[in-house]
């Protein structure tokens, strides 16, 4: 989307543009949703949401073996009881990678992610062949992404479903017994907790 | 091209300190954050309309190749958008289609 108009003249009535600025102005215009606040939430979820949240509780759990036990048990509890809510982690369930085994979540059906963790999932998770390829061949796919794993390793796919969303935790990389929790966390990338990446000293 | 290049069908947006570009267009994030604000007001819940973006996704997966544009998701956003205020009476689906086409019709000294 290179294009940057002010008006649509010449566009197809139909294209989602024209569309999407007709339903906001008729939806303001009756007063179910409000411009200011359509932009905050904008705001809130490109500044303040974002894989950090999530890479903390990794960080976290490398650090402290009773936090990741109950982060794996009952991610629910352990969510509220580091006081961490929001849009789309109703029901979250935490997936370690471990020698020999790796997650990597996908939503087959459309986009379903753990927001509050994560942020908006980024668009090669949304798209149709990252959810249709994933699940049929994951090792070759996660090849593709710059993750080779050997073949005695086993995938574990995890399908979002509109009930559960999934968050792996990697593995801690080597060599970083020195760091603190911060410093940790900055090992932890977004990618890593889909699980098409592994964490690691950059 | 990395994999995931490869996967998006399109260059890395712009990196940004949480990952990449979340809205490739100024109208993706406005549809967005409209459904978002109506799902703060109870109009719906994020439960609801996901259902209905399954629905426009697997609308867009059935189209014979020939009539299927090019994958947008922010495209099949707005086809589940639109579905749901309607389905919810917010909106009537006409007065949505004379404001689109109002909108498109506006003059700009050449119209035709």
């Amino acid at each position: 989307m290179n294009k940057q108009d002010d008006h649509h003249h010449g566009v197809d009535p139909n294209s989602p543009e024209v569309r999407t600025e007709a339903l906001e102005d008729l939806l303001v215009e009756k007063g179910l949703i409000d411009r200011g606040r359509v932009d905050a939430l904008i705001e809130r979820f490109e500044h303040d949401l974002g894989p950090m949240i999530g890479a903390r509780l990794v960080a976290k759990s490398w650090l402290e073996p009773q936090f990741r036990k109950s982060l794996l048990e009952n991610a629910d509890r352990a969510l509220e009881e580091e006081n961490i809510k929001g849009a789309e982690i109703e029901h979250v369930e935490v997936k370690a990678n471990e020698p020999g085994v790796h997650n990597v979540v996908v939503c087959t059906l459309c986009s379903c992610y753990p927001w509050a963790l994560l942020g908006l999932p980024p668009s090669w998770y949304k798209s149709p062949e990252y959810r249709s390829r994933v699940v049929r061949e994951p090792r070759k796919v996660l090849q593709e992404m710059g993750l080779s794993l050997d073949a005695e390793t086993e995938i574990r796919v995890w399908d979002s479903s509109s009930e559960t969303r999934f968050l792996v935790l990697p593995e801690r990389p080597e060599g970083t017994e020195q760091l603190g929790l911060e410093e940790l966390a900055q090992l932890v990338t977004r990618d890593s907790m889909i699980g098409v990446a592994k964490a690691k000293v950059s | 091209m990395s994999g995931v290049e490869i996967l998006d069908g399109s260059l890395a947006a712009p990196p940004r300190t949480n990952g990449e570009l979340l809205f490739e267009a100024p109208w993706q994030s406005r549809a967005f954050g409209v459904a978002a604000d109506l799902v703060e007001s109870d109009c719906f819940s994020w439960s609801e309309f996901r259902g209905s973006l399954i629905d426009a996704i697997q609308t867009w997966e059935n189209l014979e190749t020939q009539n299927q544009p090019p994958w947008d998701y922010y495209a099949c956003w707005v086809a589940a958008l639109e579905q749901l205020v309607f389905r919810k009476v917010l909106l009537k689906p006409a007065e949505v289609d004379l404001r689109s086409r109002e909108y498109v019709d506006r003059p700009h000294g050449h119209d035709h």
